[in-house]
């Protein structure tokens, strides 16, 4: 039997604090990248200017809202949607803290993986209804990005599935108790963050919608609200990437003294600022640099990884 | 091993960046904070007076021919009753023309036309930009405190003769200077 006033009360807070956060994400990254570039960023909206997301709301809000003629009218409409849906869809399956997560789910990280391969069709499509040329060159590039980086995605994620014996996520958690899976699984860590911060499509692989050279690449065509779902989309994956990555590789919510839930919630914040702190500091990769650098080096890694770890695994086994 | 330089040079670059976190911003937070501007700064023109309390301006044309956007008009007139003193009938500066370049404070022979450190001249409309003479005319003498160009013309004017202004030599006996 469910107890759905708890569930219901789980699905609120998680979906309504990512939704939040992610709203906050806007303003914090401006403002951080605004002190790292030794400027203040937004600092006029509220104290310190943390209400500047809600002006910009505001703002998006009384924008025209324009749909090109030229767009395939149905499809332009129905992509933002997807995009945040995906994402959201993604946070029922993380464990904040041990059985507080909305959907505890045997396949919790293939589902994972397949609301992010799903994700990746909304910046497909996007550009592809948005029938103008710098979109559809930010949606080529995104089909071959997300397309490469969603298979070393999948196989890095394998090692802590391997070490853990699970697909659960809070089982994935709770072998992480005594050690962290990044110590054994360095490799994988790093595959999947890399593969991770290209499904955000963040910096230094944010070919889809490179602004200084595609306009903003598949979503040029998108105002209003819409591009506000694209925006507020890419936070909510940039926030998922961090939680699947102390999930996966840090252990969760394990931590001493503090509750579990500030522990999961601190650890997320330091990966948050970490691929903020990226986006302040490397540049852009080139296009095909981007995609030999994936099949050549990362790939191989993976594999290589994933081996390995069968092996360990295995001899363990006896 | 060429890999592992690349990945130190990232990470290097990461805590260069992040480093900036404890330095204090360049910005100029403007309206609460304001830059302070040398007094020869080239900003809003004004028409001064000279100690005396009196147009500086004789309505030379000089700004006029030497702006190059041509954002100055104005029209000479007599005033009767001070000695025939000519003076500017209406000077009008078209601020949105004009691209604060100081030809018109350079070619002043009278030190009446000069640019002040004042750049808040935003508006809503652009025929508020056009100043006409009582925006221009300021009560006080500007940067040049003492100048009075009627005090040291070479001419006849009403305060004084031939010969007798500041810093002028008294008049050459011509016969004297005869070999």
């Amino acid at each position: 039997m469910i107890d759905w006033s708890h569930t219901a009360l789980t699905i609120g807070i998680i979906l309504g604090g990512a939704l939040m956060l992610a709203g906050l994400l806007i303003w914090v990254e401006r403002r951080l990248l605004g002190i790292w570039q030794e400027r203040y960023g937004p600092n006029r909206v509220g104290p310190g200017g943390c209400l500047q997301s809600l002006a910009d709301m505001i703002k998006i809000f009384t924008k025209e809202d324009w749909i090109p003629p030229f767009a395939d009218k149905a499809v332009f409409v129905i992509t933002p949607a997807i995009v945040v849906i995906t994402a959201l869809m993604s946070f029922a399956v993380v464990p904040i803290a041990p059985s507080f997560v909305i959907a505890d789910l045997n396949m919790g990280a293939m589902f994972f993986l397949a609301m992010s391969s799903l994700a990746a069709y909304s910046v497909i499509i996007g550009g592809w209804a948005s029938n103008s040329k710098f979109a559809f060159l930010g949606s080529l590039r995104a089909i071959a990005q997300l397309l490469s980086y969603e298979v070393f995605m999948g196989l890095s994620l394998m090692g802590a599935v391997l070490l853990a014996g699970s697909f659960n996520l809070s089982d994935i958690v709770e072998a992480q108790r005594h050690q962290w899976f990044v110590i054994p699984q360095f490799l994988g860590f790093l595959g999947f963050f890399m593969a991770g911060l290209a499904e955000a499509h963040r910096t230094p692989f944010d070919m889809p919608e490179a602004e200084a050279e595609l306009v903003a690449g598949y979503h040029s065509e998108y105002s209003g609200m819409k591009f506000g779902m694209f925006f507020v989309g890419e936070y909510l994956s940039v926030i998922l990437l961090s939680a699947m990555t102390v999930i996966l590789f840090f252990g969760g919510w394990h931590g001493p003294w503090l509750p579990p839930v500030m522990w999961f919630v601190l650890k997320m914040a330091f990966f948050i600022v970490l691929i903020i702190l990226i986006r302040a500091t490397w540049p852009r990769f080139r296009f095909d640099q981007l995609l030999s650098f994936g099949w050549k080096v990362v790939m191989p890694l993976a594999l290589m990884n994933l081996l390995a770890t069968g092996g360990v695994v295995l001899w363990k086994q006896g | 091993m060429k890999p592992l330089c690349y990945i130190h040079d990232l990470l290097l670059g990461l805590w260069i960046v992040f480093k900036r976190t404890f330095t204090k911003p360049v910005t100029v937070q403007y309206p609460e904070e304001r830059p302070y501007l040398p007094p020869r700064w080239r900003g809003r023109i004004v028409l001064t007076r000279d100690p005396d309390g009196e147009e500086r301006c004789v309505a030379c044309y000089l700004c006029a021919v030497a702006c190059p956007v041509d954002c100055i008009a104005l029209q000479a007139t007599d005033n009767p009753n001070a000695h025939e003193r000519r003076y500017p009938e209406f000077f009008r500066i078209n601020f949105s023309r004009c691209i604060y370049c100081g030809h018109c404070e350079e070619a002043c022979p009278t030190n009446a036309i000069q640019l002040i450190p004042d750049f808040e001249q935003s508006e809503y409309a652009r025929r508020n930009l056009i100043y006409e003479k009582e925006d221009l005319l300021i009560s006080g003498t500007g940067k040049y405190h003492d100048y009075n160009f009627y005090r040291v013309a070479g001419v006849k004017t009403r305060d004084k003769d031939k010969r007798q202004g500041e810093h002028e030599l008294p008049p050459v006996d011509v016969r004297s200077l005869m070999p």
